[in-house]
């Protein structure tokens, strides 16, 4: 097919107790491209991508079978470092969540945690994931700031900054927008159009605007299962089957 | 009709507004009463004398509070030092790791706990606490004690303020929103880590009212501390030597050689200076929770 792909599902099956939440969830996910879930709420698009760096399984009771392999590694093998596997992916969720400190330390975090001491190196990382996402001239006079001094769509911003300055290889996005107005919200989907020359994007939507404005490529799930995937064009425009033809026409939501 | 019925809302409206009033004359009515009844020694001897002199002797007309004031403080701070971090790390364990099935069955036992009648644990104090410090802990240090200790107070006061900063920090800390968990943990961190630097960050200044508010239980603290501190006026050197808090120098003088002159009066103001204390506590307590709350 193409080159290969960091992000591969098999037989994936989720279970919240006796939900069965994913069902036998098999697919690839492009490099560098932005890839969109679509779907009506409930289908487990979100489930799909926290399943995709193990945050599915960390509060409640879950059960998974099936394999999803990152960079051809089953991150549900036992005895897996999971820090690692997440430190490449970085998590956008749907209201953006400051750590609570200030504007530096919410985007030192990461590195810190992973091991970075030098002061030096540590103040260029912040101030090029800043700029990387924008924020630089609008909070440079203020890092030191508490970060939920900042408007929501800076925080999603800072958030999205967190998130890179551990140096991802993918960026996971669940409805990273649904909270912000239109202008955060046009700035964060800028935001992932150059990034993606660098980083595979994946995004959860329940915005089918969104999706078209944004996706290459494009997951449709409907009740937990796979129904079909595909290039963005093909799957907006000459969908296959059925249940993805009443989605995009509005009729199933 | 209608009128009876408007009457009705009125009459009970202001029925329950005078039955809540009550409850405020009740304190206002404690702190009249015992400002009159330490006004006495207030005309004779100065304020600042009282606070902070040593010496009590009655019969002398010397009733220094001094010694009571600090030991009240000693015994109320080594509870928090021996309580405080197991209290926090416990909270942690209850709130982050363990399963509900135990959380419900711990946080069930240390609200009973909560409900001990505060005799039982000096009761419990005297049988093991005291005759563990005198026969094992403090040979262990090289000192020797009776037992009766400002540590058997220490120790009984911060099992009971253990249910207080407990159950307030587990909540607290269960308050943290999740995604700010999943955020910390998506980035990389640890479990611990995010414990650490995200959690108990958040949770912080409720943990710290939670501290305050077990304070002023363990300064008003009374039975339980003065079945087994000991209640030696001597200023304690050391946790193995006896202390005696305020309340217990009220708990046991008041209604005694009330013929000595000044002696109720005495009693009173050490009554009233305890009460300002904690009342100073409750007020940071309430000041810090409205911070949190307007906070989130």
């Amino acid at each position: 097919m193409e080159q290969k792909s960091h992000i591969e599902a098999k037989k994936l099956n989720v279970y919240y107790g006796n939900n069965h939440v994913l069902k036998n969830i098999n697919l690839q996910i492009p490099d560098k491209k932005i890839t969109a879930i679509i779907g009506p709420s409930g289908c487990g698009k979100t489930t799909l991508l926290k399943s995709f760096n193990r945050m599915i399984d960390i509060f409640d009771e879950v059960k998974v079978t099936g394999e999803v392999l990152f960079d051809n590694e089953n991150i549900y093998k036992k005895n897996i470092e999971l820090t690692h596997v997440r430190k490449k992916m970085g998590l956008l969720l749907q209201r953006p969540f400051p750590l609570p400190m200030s504007i530096f330390d919410n985007v030192a975090y990461g590195p810190k945690i992973h091991g970075l001491k030098s002061k030096k190196k540590i103040r260029e990382l912040v101030e090029f994931y800043l700029k990387e996402t924008s924020l630089w001239n609008e909070v440079k006079d203020k890092l030191q700031a508490p970060a939920t001094s900042l408007s929501i769509g800076q925080q999603q911003r800072l958030c999205l900054a967190r998130g890179l300055a551990v140096e991802p290889e993918v960026i996971l996005g669940d409805e990273p927008t649904s909270a912000l107005d239109p202008i955060a919200t046009r700035k964060i989907e800028e935001k992932f159009h150059q990034l993606k020359k660098d980083y595979t994007i994946v995004i959860v939507t329940h915005i089918l605007r969104q999706a078209k404005r944004l996706a290459d490529y494009v997951i449709f799930m409907y009740l937990g299962e796979l129904i079909e995937a595909g290039p963005a064009d093909k799957i907006f425009n000459e969908p296959e089957k059925e249940l993805t033809k009443e989605y995009i026409k509005g009729l199933i939501s | 009709m209608k009128n009876t019925r408007n009457l009705k809302d009125i009459i009970f409206k202001n029925l329950i507004k005078l039955l809540t009033n009550i409850s405020i004359l009740v304190l206002i009515g404690i702190f009249l009463s015992l400002i009159i009844k330490s006004a006495p020694i207030l005309k004779e001897k100065s304020i600042i004398e009282i606070l902070f002199s040593t010496k009590w002797q009655p019969f002398k007309k010397e009733f220094g509070l001094w010694t009571f004031i600090i030991s009240t403080f000693y015994v109320t701070i080594f509870s928090l030092i021996i309580s405080v971090p197991l209290c926090i790390l416990s909270s942690v364990y209850l709130s982050e790791y363990c399963n509900k099935r135990i959380k419900i069955f711990f946080l069930s036992i240390i609200d009973i706990l909560a409900g001990i009648p505060s005799v039982i644990y000096g009761i419990w104090g005297v049988i093991i606490i005291v005759p563990l410090i005198k026969n094992q802990i403090a040979p262990f240090f090289n000192a020797s004690s009776n037992g009766y200790s400002l540590l058997a107070g220490a120790i009984v006061l911060s099992v009971m303020i253990f249910p207080i900063i407990i159950q307030i920090t587990v909540q607290v800390m269960e308050n943290v929103p999740r995604e700010l968990r999943e955020a910390s943990i998506a980035i990389g961190a640890t479990k611990w880590e995010t414990i650490k630097f995200v959690v108990l960050k958040k949770a912080q200044p409720g943990i710290i009212a939670s501290i305050i508010i077990a304070t002023s239980r363990a300064l008003g603290e009374t039975i339980a501390v003065l079945m087994v501190v000991g209640n030696v006026i001597k200023i304690p050197k050391s946790v193995f030597d006896p202390a005696y808090p305020l309340p217990a120098l009220i708990a046991n003088n008041y209604g005694e050689m009330m013929s000595i002159p000044l002696y109720e009066s005495a009693i009173m103001l050490s009554a009233l200076i305890l009460l300002i204390i904690v009342l100073a506590f409750n007020v940071l307590a309430r000041i810090i929770l409205i911070r949190i709350e307007r906070k989130s």
